[in-house]
């Protein structure tokens, strides 16, 4: 049985598009068979992320409106063989997309995928809300700072009020994933503390990125971290969170600074 | 209104439509009831912005030209009048808001001025208390007229909670309490952890700002008294 989950945040720029892209090539390279759908239509990123811009013909409004089929929209994954994009469209706005037909098109990936994640837009209005809206999890994006805390906090909300699980009385289950975290800004009381984070917002810990290069590096070549540089630490973070996805008990270590006695007598930080 | 229409396709309709309004009584001395009014005021800034307020001159009965005068002082606190009561004249200035006339008390009374006589028994209004298992979510809203909210979670920042009653947070409250919000001075709000962002009782509130700093991140109770809300360590 396939599990749709969701990848939001309500606040934008703290990493679901790149998160998304790491868990899903995680699992992918875990064996699972795994679909992304990029519910940013008008702002889409998931294809850039993944190194699937130039092959983009159909998209996700497209399927949705009965223009192409599924199986033409899907773009199959050139280093995983099991990892599946549907990208958005970047020509139309939210409203272009319906929710009988994100409703069709879910429940088609369902019979295929073993996972679909959605990477929802940022915001609380319809995009954010349909990327949601049959998602059996949901993985919450969060820096550790007040702004985006606040607003995964009003996103649990809407996954409790508006999506269908929600309203057939069940409930979404919920993990945060903490990305961005600074070790060194962190022991300087400069951010929120994880288990800040964790009180605040009530809800389990997936797993906690820490801020580095190496992801960017991947962004910028079009290839997901936990492929590119497999052995980074936000890579291997990443693989952790995805393990964890599925069920399995990893224990979460906190990042610490590394810093080399050289560094640390010149005061300088390691990128 | 027959005569009213002269073109029958485009007949405009009056209805008659009650309001609730605020009705200030200045009390001589005028200086001294200004005072009381800026020291009320500063304990509730913001309360009259956007109410309607009505100036009832029926116990200070003024000269006619000590009216404006009232008017502009009021303006000048942000206190904007929207019309007069007072049953000595038939009219007022064009310069000075409308007369109002067949005023009756709303529902939702004051707190009486005067010590209440030995009150009566009443019959206990019939009061329901709400209970909220899950944590309040930023941007959620708990409305409840009729009785204590009890929550067991926290409640976020940006949340809000309205209650007729008492509010129980048993987590971090974040967010907005309003206890009492339908004229309740008795109302309290308790929480565990007070990290929030207003705390009112009664319509009288106190912003995180002007709380003390030692009552952040404490267990409190938030209760009314001598017309200020009072934040105290829950022990």
């Amino acid at each position: 049985m396939a599990k749709v989950v969701v990848v939001t945040s309500g606040k934008g720029g703290v990493g679901k598009t790149t998160s998304t892209a790491a868990l899903g090539a995680a699992l992918a390279q875990s064996g699972k068979r795994v679909a992304l759908i990029d519910f940013d239509v008008g702002l889409r990123n998931l294809d850039l992320v993944m190194g699937a811009e130039r092959r983009v013909v159909f998209d996700l409004v497209n399927v949705t409106q009965g223009v192409a089929k599924l199986s033409q929209a899907l773009i199959r994954d050139k280093r995983l063989e099991s990892l599946f994009l549907l990208p958005a469209s970047q020509t139309r706005d939210k409203d272009a997309l319906t929710e009988e037909g994100v409703a069709s098109v879910i429940a088609r990936l369902r019979e295929k995928f073993d996972y679909v994640l959605c990477d929802s837009p940022a915001g609380i209005e319809r995009g954010a809300q349909l990327a949601m809206r049959f998602a059996d999890e949901a993985v919450i994006v969060t820096n550790p700072e007040v702004s985006s805390v606040r607003d995964s906090d009003r996103i649990i909300g809407l996954l409790d009020s508006k999506t269908l699980k929600a309203e057939q009385g069940e409930s979404v289950t919920k993990h945060i994933l903490v990305t961005r975290y600074d070790a060194a800004r962190a022991s300087r009381g400069e951010m929120l503390s994880i288990d800040d984070v964790l009180e605040i917002l009530s809800t389990p810990l997936l797993g906690i990125i820490p801020e580095s290069q190496g992801v960017l590096r991947a962004s910028n070549v079009g290839s997901p971290v936990t492929l590119n540089e497999p052995t980074n630490a936000a890579a291997r973070a990443y693989v952790d969170a995805a393990r964890r996805l599925q069920g399995e008990d990893v224990p979460v270590v906190l990042p610490v600074e590394k810093r080399g006695l050289l560094n640390r007598l010149l005061g300088r930080r390691v990128a | 209104m027959n005569s009213v229409a002269a073109d029958p396709k485009k007949s405009i309709r009056f209805r008659a439509r009650s309001f609730v309004a605020f009705a200030l009584v200045p009390e001589a001395p005028l200086d001294e009831w200004l005072r009381s009014l800026d020291g009320w005021v500063e304990n509730s800034p913001g309360f009259f912005a956007g109410r309607p307020v009505v100036l009832d001159l029926n116990v200070l009965k003024p000269e006619p030209g000590e009216v404006a005068d009232l008017v502009s002082q009021l303006t000048e606190r942000g206190i904007r009048i929207y019309a007069i009561e007072n049953k000595a004249v038939d009219a007022m200035g064009p310069d000075l808001p409308p007369l109002l006339i067949g005023a009756r008390e709303a529902v939702i009374e004051e707190a009486p001025v005067e010590p209440a006589s030995p009150p009566e028994p009443e019959e206990p209004l019939p009061s329901t208390t709400l209970i909220v298992e899950a944590p309040i979510r930023s941007g959620q809203s708990i409305f409840h007229p009729d009785g204590d909210v009890i929550v067991l979670g926290s409640a976020g920042s940006g949340s809000e909670i309205m209650a007729g009653g008492s509010i129980h947070v048993y987590g971090a409250l974040r967010g907005r309490a309003f206890a009492g919000a339908w004229g309740n001075r008795k109302a309290r709000i308790f929480c565990r952890k007070n990290e929030a962002e207003l705390l009112a009782v009664d319509g009288w509130y106190r912003t995180a700002e002007d709380m003390e700093s030692s009552s952040r991140g404490m267990p409190i109770q938030a209760f009314l008294d001598e017309g200020g809300v009072v934040v105290a360590a829950l022990t």
